[in-house]
């Protein structure tokens, strides 16, 4: 039980009142700069080793990175991932103790065309932030969110390891033992092998690195980008769609280019405000996976968060005092208001509880430390169709008595305007549609997907989805204009090609 | 830094403010509303909230942390530089 009393609040480490000429605590020397977590005073020095140190640890304390093994680093120009940017460069860098071993590549996706930026605000950005990544003399890939519509159906395929999963009892060096083996027996980048891959990246100069700005795109491919966006009615819905694309990009990006691990920069800050945003989503069978340091569900890419200790304010400290430029580019929720979507209410939540319990997102970080999935990790013989169609994740659809689906389906049952006739059986094995004026298109029995006739279409991917915001955002585009549009956006591709399949002469 | 709060005034990120004389030295509170009537070009609600700066603002005072210096309570000194980062765009 809650109750507020002088008790309740100590245990809570109320933050006091503030202090004043603190001493760092670790060199116990110097006068104290800044103040993190719930009290430590760092002095500047320490807090460079501090901070450059914690990146290190993480890498190795959690080890998936091979030597030699290609990762694409996402960068998005923000605070967070830039300094995840600065400190693979300290950790790359020749005079590194303990130096990390990998072969960087940089991925910047100008989703511009959604947040309704103009093409000059756009060129501006993606000009400084290549500024920014020419320094670091690595390979960068700028994307733009438009080319999302000319992606191939195989992004969504959870693709199998391209190493062939060692037993779980290796150890770490008999790992990267395997990894090297495997790499040289497929005869991959055999230029790039451990041996001479990091004298290959330094011996290129600023000409040959080859990087690579994929194709101008047309003002008609961000128009049909401005109307998917256009046509997902809530902000919550966009944020999420727009995450789900991004994956998407990212995801095909590493695998044509033959990366098999990304880096994404999401801070401890960052995370904490997902985990419960994504609860509130209705994604809490994933949040392991989407809160973690490792993301396996695409199966031959790794996602790895190595800043997820970070906290936002380590983060933008660090960049100020060392001079880490960070590129701002207003998103779709700049200066949003606190309730505009499920997301911002969240970060407003966390944030504010964070200044007054300074403890508060350490706290729902070490929760999410502890979360595992209760089923088995992500099995790469799994079929396509148990598999979500947009985020990839295990369908959560198992039709249980009281399970949170079947509540989903009858409360949407009966928030339809008129009744479902007597053959109506939540699972979607239904036998017309609802509201009309043509002729009803036949159900798709076999796939469980419930199709409206065109006039009034309301793709219900029941079975291609999971039951969180997948399939809001499936409804809320405006599906006649992309399944018509040609190509389809790819993320329709299968399910349009069910509906045609099943839906007869509609 | 490329900050989101440079957005709130007129997008230019530096500032040289010289405040009106008055008796009691001024203190980073009473700068806070000096700045909300002088200076904000937009949104106050996304810069101060109530007393003090939005949660999620980090302030430095000549590159420390404000929470080692008395927050509010600091005493503003001539020439002292003061700065304010949005820690809420993320990664």
């Amino acid at each position: 039980m809650c109750q507020v009393d002088e008790e309740y609040n100590g245990q809570l480490e109320h933050r006091g009142a503030p202090r004043v000429s603190k001493k760092c605590v670790k060199c116990k020397e110097n006068t104290a700069v800044l103040i993190i977590r719930a009290g430590d005073a760092f002095c500047r020095g320490c807090f460079k080793d501090y901070f450059i140190h914690k990146f290190r640890a993480m890498l190795g304390k959690n080890r998936v990175i091979f030597p030699g093994e290609k990762v694409l680093l996402a960068v998005s120009g923000g605070p967070a991932s830039i300094s995840m940017l600065s400190q693979v460069q300290e950790g790359l860098s020749r005079d590194a103790p303990k130096k990390l071993r990998f072969v960087p590549g940089i991925i910047y996706i100008d989703d511009g065309g959604a947040s309704g930026q103009s093409m000059e605000e756009r060129k501006r950005a993606v000009a400084q932030l290549e500024s920014v990544f020419r320094a670091t003399n690595y390979h960068y890939h700028i994307v733009h969110l438009e080319q999302v519509s000319s992606l191939p159906s195989s992004v969504l395929e959870a693709g199998s390891s391209a190493t062939e999963k060692p037993e779980t009892g290796l150890s770490y060096k008999a790992a990267v033992d395997h990894f090297i083996q495997t790499r040289k027996n497929q005869n991959q980048h055999s230029d790039l092998s451990v041996e001479n891959g990091q004298s290959h990246l330094s011996s290129l100069s600023m000409q040959e690195v080859q990087n690579e700005v994929t194709s101008p795109i047309t003002p008609e491919h961000t128009q049909a980008l401005q109307r998917l966006f256009a046509s997902v009615r809530t902000l919550t819905a966009k944020e999420d769609l727009l995450h789900t694309l991004r994956q998407h990009l990212i995801l095909h990006t590493a695998r044509t280019q033959g990366y098999t691990k990304v880096m994404m920069g999401d801070s401890c800050s960052r995370l904490a405000i997902k985990l419960l945003s994504n609860i509130s989503l209705g994604r809490g069978a994933s949040l392991a996976m989407d809160t973690g340091f490792s993301d396996p569900r695409y199966g031959d890419v790794v996602i790895v968060r190595p800043m997820r200790d970070y906290s936002s304010k380590e983060i933008a400290y660090y960049n100020r005092m060392f001079d880490i430029p960070s590129v701002f580019i207003p998103g779709l929720d700049t200066k949003a208001q606190d309730k505009a979507s499920i997301q911002r209410l969240t970060e407003s939540f966390v944030t504010k509880l964070q200044t007054d319990f300074p403890s508060t997102v350490s706290t729902i970080y070490r929760t999410s430390e502890k979360l595992h999935t209760a089923c088995p990790p992500q099995n790469t013989n799994t079929q396509l169709s148990a598999k979500c169609l947009l985020c990839v994740c295990a369908l959560d659809t198992k039709l249980e008595e009281f399970s949170a689906y079947q509540a989903t389906l009858i409360s949407e049952q009966l928030s339809q305007r008129r009744g479902q006739g007597p053959g109506f059986t939540p699972g979607g094995q239904s036998q017309g549609c609802e509201t009309g004026e043509g002729g009803c298109c036949s159900s798709a029995k076999s796939v469980g997907i419930h199709v409206s006739c065109p006039q009034c279409i309301r793709l219900q991917c029941l079975h291609y989805c999971t039951a969180g915001l997948c399939t809001l955002s499936v409804q809320n585009i405006n599906t006649v204009l992309i399944l018509r549009c040609n190509p389809p956006l790819f993320g329709l591709y299968k399910v349009s090609k069910a509906f045609h399949r099943d839906a007869g002469p509609c | 830094p490329q900050t989101g709060v440079k957005l709130l005034f007129g997008s230019v990120k530096e500032h040289h403010v010289t405040l009106p004389n008055q008796s009691e030295p001024w203190d980073m509170k009473q700068l806070l509303v000096w700045i909300r009537g002088n200076m904000l070009k937009e949104r106050p609600e996304l810069f101060v909230q109530g007393d003090t700066v939005r949660p999620g603002i980090l302030v430095l005072i000549n590159d420390a942390d404000w929470e080692l210096m008395g927050e509010l309570e600091y005493e503003l000194q001539d020439k002292d530089n003061v700065v304010f980062i949005s820690t809420l765009h993320g990664g």
